[in-house]
């Protein structure tokens, strides 16, 4: 989802990743179908399945995550499983589980919580970087701003 | 020195090789270490375990355990003992604050119903003033299984009033990377002897005395 007034009839090719600026909270459930950039405050859920989340410097998670690939600059607070692979920058701060085939911790992280490697299993076609429409189940009460976003989904409460 | 609770001695090897950079130095050295090795040689041709390590985020730690086929959980207990104890105050007076206590057993020492098969705290324990000492060595004893091992450092220098913190990152089973981190008082001064009074309720404590002035000790559950 996108809070840009962004065109939404461009394909997120065109237009980048989906973001949520740092002046916005949202309490509920998020889906996405394409990469989304996080640096406002998520009360809730995340789920990707196929897509990257990036958790932006000033991106403030209390939310369970789930994504193919996950990149934190900022905090979660939550359990996190990435099927592909998760960053832990410089500066971060993470508390909760991790459950990812690959990690990558920065000097200068904190981190709090268990590390789970799943191995990856041999034949694995989630490694081919193509969307997948049918991984995300769209929310059945995505308010107006998931409307702009073609791709994405979020049920709950909106606050700028 | 090597010796166990049981009173076997043992001769102790040479265990420090500086790579020319003193303690003062900010550079990281490595070094063997043999408490490590005997921490890994005891869980060895197993898999899918649970370590327990107080050194805080580290790639090489997570590496080297995941690699293992291990499961680890990482928390950086002195990050936590500095949200607890410090600002205002004197940081060991500070630990009889029933409230910081409390703070600090809950975030640090809070495991659920996690149980573990190692534990390496490194040199934390040193910094804790005896009743919160004992209260977390009784939880450590709580949530490892029996035989499993915990690898502890503390400072040989009876006269040393600051001590070196270091970050512990291991490169191989028998081999660690220091990145000094600073120094601090510790809370009490270890002997041998108010070790294994520390460690009574575990099965047994050996003691390998480094050339660095620092006990490893690995005590079995």
């Amino acid at each position: 989802m996108s809070t840009a007034p962004a065109a939404s009839h461009h394909s997120p090719e065109m237009r980048g990743p989906a973001v949520i600026g740092k002046s916005v909270m949202i309490k509920g459930q998020i889906f996405s179908r394409e990469d989304l950039t996080i640096d406002g405050e998520i009360d809730g859920s995340v789920e990707l399945q196929e897509h990257r989340l990036t958790v932006g410097p000033h991106g403030k998670l209390q939310a369970g995550v789930k994504a193919r690939e996950i990149v934190v600059l900022g905090t979660i607070h939550g359990n996190v499983e990435a099927s592909d692979k998760i960053d832990i920058r410089k500066d971060a701060k993470l508390v909760g589980d991790i459950k990812t085939a690959r990690i990558v911790i920065e000097d200068g992280a904190y981190f709090k919580g268990s590390i789970d490697i799943a191995r990856p299993e041999i034949s694995k076609p989630a490694a081919v970087p193509t969307p997948k429409p049918v991984a995300a189940t769209p929310a059945p009460a995505a308010n107006a701003a998931a409307a702009s976003a073609p791709s994405s989904a979020l049920s709950g409460e909106m606050k700028r | 020195m090597l010796r166990d609770r049981r009173g076997t001695e043992t001769s102790s090897p040479s265990l420090y090789s500086p790579d020319r950079s003193g303690a003062s130095s900010t550079q990281a050295h490595t070094r063997a270490s043999n408490g490590l090795d005997q921490f890994f040689c005891s869980i060895q041709d197993q898999a899918n375990l649970s370590i327990l390590d107080f050194a805080g985020a580290s790639q090489a730690n997570v590496s080297f355990i995941t690699t293992l086929g291990h499961r680890i959980f990482s928390n950086d207990i002195l990050h936590t003992l500095d949200e607890a104890f410090g600002g205002e105050g004197d940081f060991v007076a500070n630990q009889a604050d029933p409230r910081r206590a409390d703070y600090f057993l809950r975030e640090s020492l809070d495991f659920s119903e996690r149980s573990f098969d190692g534990a390496l705290v490194w040199d934390t324990l040193q910094f804790l003033a005896p009743p919160l000492l004992q209260e977390t060595v009784d939880r450590l004893f709580h949530v490892l299984r029996p035989q499993s091992a915990l690898l502890a450092f503390f400072h040989a220098e009876e006269k040393a009033n600051l001590v070196p913190l270091y970050n512990y990152r291991i490169v191989e089973s028998k081999t660690l990377s220091l990145t000094p981190r600073g120094e601090r008082k510790p809370a009490q001064y270890f002997n041998n002897r108010s070790l294994e009074k520390l460690f009574q309720k575990y099965n047994s404590v050996k003691f390998f005395l480094t050339r660095d002035h620092l006990r490893e000790v690995i005590v079995r559950r």
